[in-house]
């Protein structure tokens, strides 16, 4: 038979710990971020470096996804996904920004308008 | 509301509020600024869900290699900002539409009650979050992880290999050739008559 105190402190830890958020919070933060993102790339259509920093945001409104469904669903192989996003993710950053860089080189500009080489 | 919620909606607060500067600002060393912003709420809401490592690998690796690489290459650039900014508004409508479209039928998929009779099944108190992921990791996606670290070879020497440049001034040895090198290209004997003494 438990004490009456522990039993109290027991419910007082899981009344401010214990998560009843709903898994559809995430999703739809997820979905913002998703959707921001996108409207960046939209906007920023010239800046080759914002494009590459919504890109980001766009996978990590994937990973955000991924991590609170393999909470959810108690599964890690959600955040063996992230993890393996994250590595993606940097050696794209890494290729683009060295394009970039080769791109500014050549041409003295990042400007996509100015990039029209390949048009003839 | 409890405890839990309201860290939540403070991290996702900020993290919305950084990603809405991120694409609207204007100048590229504040949005990676603002980017280095998000990932630090997003990273907050990951130790919320409990998945610790990957919180800290996204600092660690994202915060630390990544943006300062970002900040590296938009300060080392010599970007023309006003020429940027030409027609920034200009697809704003179209994008808006795109978003608001995206955002509605997520919506709408989660408003049935998407999830939510999904308890959360709180984790032992020894429960390492590290552990069990290295336990996933090495076993069942031992294949994909090697894949993993093949790419990231991969894009280190395409980094080096796009970036490296010859300058016809720099002065560099050839160890081939030298290695080639014969003894009668380099030494030459000549025959001549010794000197009378004076």
């Amino acid at each position: 038979m438990p004490r009456a105190q522990d039993v109290l402190a027991r419910q007082i830890f899981h009344f401010v710990w214990e998560d009843l958020m709903p898994l559809s919070n995430y999703l739809v933060l997820g979905a913002i971020l998703f959707a921001l993102s996108v409207v960046g790339i939209f906007l920023n259509r010239k800046n080759v470096v914002i494009l590459l920093m919504a890109i980001e945001l766009n996978l990590l409104a994937v990973n955000m996804n991924f991590v609170a469904f393999s909470r959810y669903l108690g599964d890690a192989a959600g955040q063996v996904f992230v993890f393996f996003i994250l590595t993606v993710a940097a050696a794209e950053a890494a290729i683009g920004l060295a394009i970039l860089i080769t791109v500014f080189r050549n041409r003295r500009t990042i400007n996509v308008d100015d990039l029209d080489t390949l048009k003839g | 509301m409890e405890f839990t919620q309201y860290v939540f909606y403070f991290f996702a607060t900020v993290l919305v509020f950084a990603a809405f500067m991120v694409i609207t600002i204007r100048n590229p060393v504040k949005a990676a600024l603002f980017l280095v912003l998000a990932f630090f709420s997003a990273a907050g809401l990951w130790v919320l869900l409990e998945a610790e490592f990957l919180a800290i690998v996204l600092v660690l690796v994202y915060v630390g290699a990544v943006m300062v690489l970002f900040l590296f290459v938009v300060m080392m650039l010599d970007i023309n900002l006003a020429r940027l900014r030409e027609g920034f508004g200009e697809y704003l409508p179209m994008g808006g539409l795109v978003a608001v479209l995206m955002v509605i039928e997520m919506a709408l998929i989660l408003s049935d009650g998407f999830g939510a009779g999904r308890a959360l099944v709180p984790h032992p108190a020894d429960y390492s979050n590290t552990r069990e992921l290295g336990r996933v990791l090495y076993t069942v996606y031992a294949y994909p992880f090697e894949i993993a670290a093949g790419i990231l070879l991969a894009a280190i020497v395409a980094a080096i290999t796009l970036t490296m440049r010859r300058r016809p001034e720099t002065k560099y040895q050839n160890p081939a050739q030298q290695v080639r090198v014969k003894r009668s290209e380099r030494v030459r004997l000549v025959k001549m008559k010794s000197e009378k003494k004076p």
